[in-house]
């Protein structure tokens, strides 16, 4: 319960998401990261932390450099794919109530379209090593062919059907068009997401997320220190990482429908004190449909192999009892490796959330699901 | 064939007895000289007991299908030729799993499968797996 409340996101920034940048990653990762800095009402100066996330953009050092911080006292990567953001939080959150350090930055960019595709890159990634050898050379290449058996095992287990999935995607997407920063603006119905074409069988095209390119930064700061701020304080309620069994090899794992969320979330719920009941808007991960239904039946939403059902009828959609990801995920918005749901949180919260504002949201959650199934979910509140 | 090779694995000291077991063959996997347990893929450590002693054990190479995927897109210009193709993720008797082609028409959970291997990049040896001899397949 240490970091109960102790720590604050007092500052967001994302630049315009868009195929085809013509800027490097590292421009666009300091582009947010002004914007976060003067979000909070800081200068560049306050910072005294840098978390950087992702395989893409610079290094603490190299932003500092840019910054002209003169005096870094924390550093720190936790190296987990699309869970090290929220990861990052926590760590983040641990040094400053140690008091290491005041202001830490987190920062991402990503130019796809300079850089290689995720599916060359993971491979370069020492956590893959293992999948690079032994299952690489078989086809099992992308994300989504190297998660695909994940969505097959509890599609035969539980009945669960892509038009179950299909219901994720599409109401993300109608969610995407409500936010004038998300790439995706056409509409989706289950039909097209039912005729769009198969990648690696169960995920079709509209199961998967975009591949794009922009910026997203955020500060996290003492609590005590997000009152004099600027904009209605987001407190770090409840937070924490977890690892699966087997987590350098998919295949291996005894539960395959089981993510490190599973064990993040009890720890999160414990610590902010509140219950899945308590949630009123849910920032998902949502690199394939099927890793949200699996992270909502892991935090308890509902129970095991319920996530079919769970999804349908509307009720992740605005206006639903559990909208998720209201800013169009990265389904719709953009791949900002779930920076972007941690920036959307907090636009919630503070209730700024324009058209897509949940009315009356006191709290909420953002989570993050990386490499072969880490996990990190951060419960927040308005306070 | 396609003369777009497809990435060929890189073995270490840690893991070429696997792969001299496959190009024999067999599914070779490491077994604990102190307390007996399987375990694949290969590493350091027994997390039963936490032993470095290692010896390899074959397995049978008989098994059953926990999950699968069919590939539709080639995500390497290697596999464009081979679409669509189905890996199986095969639960081997011995406990521990492996990952190949499927060579049979359809997978389901639990349909009982025999590895074989063929032949990748590099000369190596890749596991695959057909529907054991008198199993129906659906
Ligand atoms: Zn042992």
């Amino acid at each position: 319960m240490a970091l109960r409340d102790k720590a604050a996101i007092t500052g967001i920034g994302e630049t315009a998401y868009q195929r085809g940048a013509t800027r490097p990653a590292t421009a666009l990762q300091l582009e947010a990261s002004l914007l976060a800095i003067a979000d909070a009402g800081l200068a560049p100066g306050d910072i005294d932390g840098i978390m950087p996330i992702g395989t893409t953009g610079a290094s603490a050092e190299e932003l500092a450099t840019n910054l002209g911080i003169t005096d870094l006292r924390y550093t720190a990567v936790t190296p987990m794919g699309g869970a090290g953001g929220i990861a990052s939080i926590q760590t983040a959150a641990a040094a400053i109530q140690a008091g290491l350090c005041r202001h830490v930055l987190i920062a991402a960019g990503r130019n796809t379209s300079i850089a290689a595709k995720v599916g060359a890159r993971i491979h370069a990634m020492p956590q893959f090593h293992l999948v690079t050898e032994f299952e690489l050379p078989l086809g099992a290449i992308a994300p989504a062919q190297l998660y695909a058996p994940m969505a097959r095992r509890h599609m035969e287990l539980f009945g669960t059907t892509s038009a179950q999935l299909a219901e994720i995607a599409v109401a993300i997407r109608g969610h995407a068009m409500l936010n004038d920063n998300a790439i995706m603006k056409k509409p989706m119905t289950v039909a097209d997401h039912q005729a769009s074409r198969m990648i690696a069988d169960p995920f079709r095209l509209l199961d998967c997320s975009l591949e794009s390119d922009g910026g997203a930064a955020f500060i996290v700061s003492a609590a005590d220190r997000a009152r004099d701020m600027r904009a209605p304080r987001v407190l770090v309620s409840g937070i924490a990482e977890g690892h699966p069994d087997s987590p350098s090899a998919i295949t291996q794992r005894p539960d395959m429908t089981r993510l490190g969320i599973a064990k993040a979330a009890p720890r999160a719920f414990a610590m902010a004190g509140v219950t899945p009941a308590d949630i009123q808007v849910a920032e998902v991960y949502d690199c394939f449909t099927w890793v949200v239904l699996c992270q909502l039946e892991d935090m308890g939403f509902c129970a095991k192999g319920e996530g079919g059902a769970f999804v349908q009828g509307g009720r992740i959609a605005l206006g639903g009892a559990l909208p998720v990801n209201t800013h169009g995920g990265l389904l719709s918005q953009a791949h900002m490796i779930g920076m972007n749901h941690v920036v959307e949180l907090v636009r919630q919260l503070r209730h700024q959330a324009g058209r897509a504002q949940v009315a009356g949201v006191e709290v909420g959650l953002a989570t993050g699901y990386g490499d072969l199934g880490d996990g990190a979910l951060m419960i927040a509140r308005r306070g | 064939m396609s003369d777009i090779m497809k990435p060929a694995p890189h073995p270490s000291p840690l893991t070429q007895p696997y792969w001299d077991g496959a190009a024999q063959g067999v599914l070779r996997v490491q077994q604990c000289a102190a307390c007996g347990k399987l375990r694949h893929y290969p590493r350091y450590l027994c997390d039963a007991c936490h032993s470095f002693d290692v010896t390899w054990k074959d397995c049978s190479g008989r098994g059953t299908v926990h999950s699968w995927m069919v590939a539709h897109h080639a995500f390497h210009p290697g596999f464009k030729e081979d679409l669509p193709y189905t890996l199986v993720v095969v639960e081997m008797e011995e406990g521990v799993r492996a990952l190949g082609r499927f060579t049979g028409e359809a997978p389901r959970i639990g349909l009982p499968v025999v590895i074989h291997f063929t032949a990748g990049s590099d000369g190596f040896a890749l596991p695959a797996f057909a529907p054991a001899a008198g199993s129906p397949e659906a």
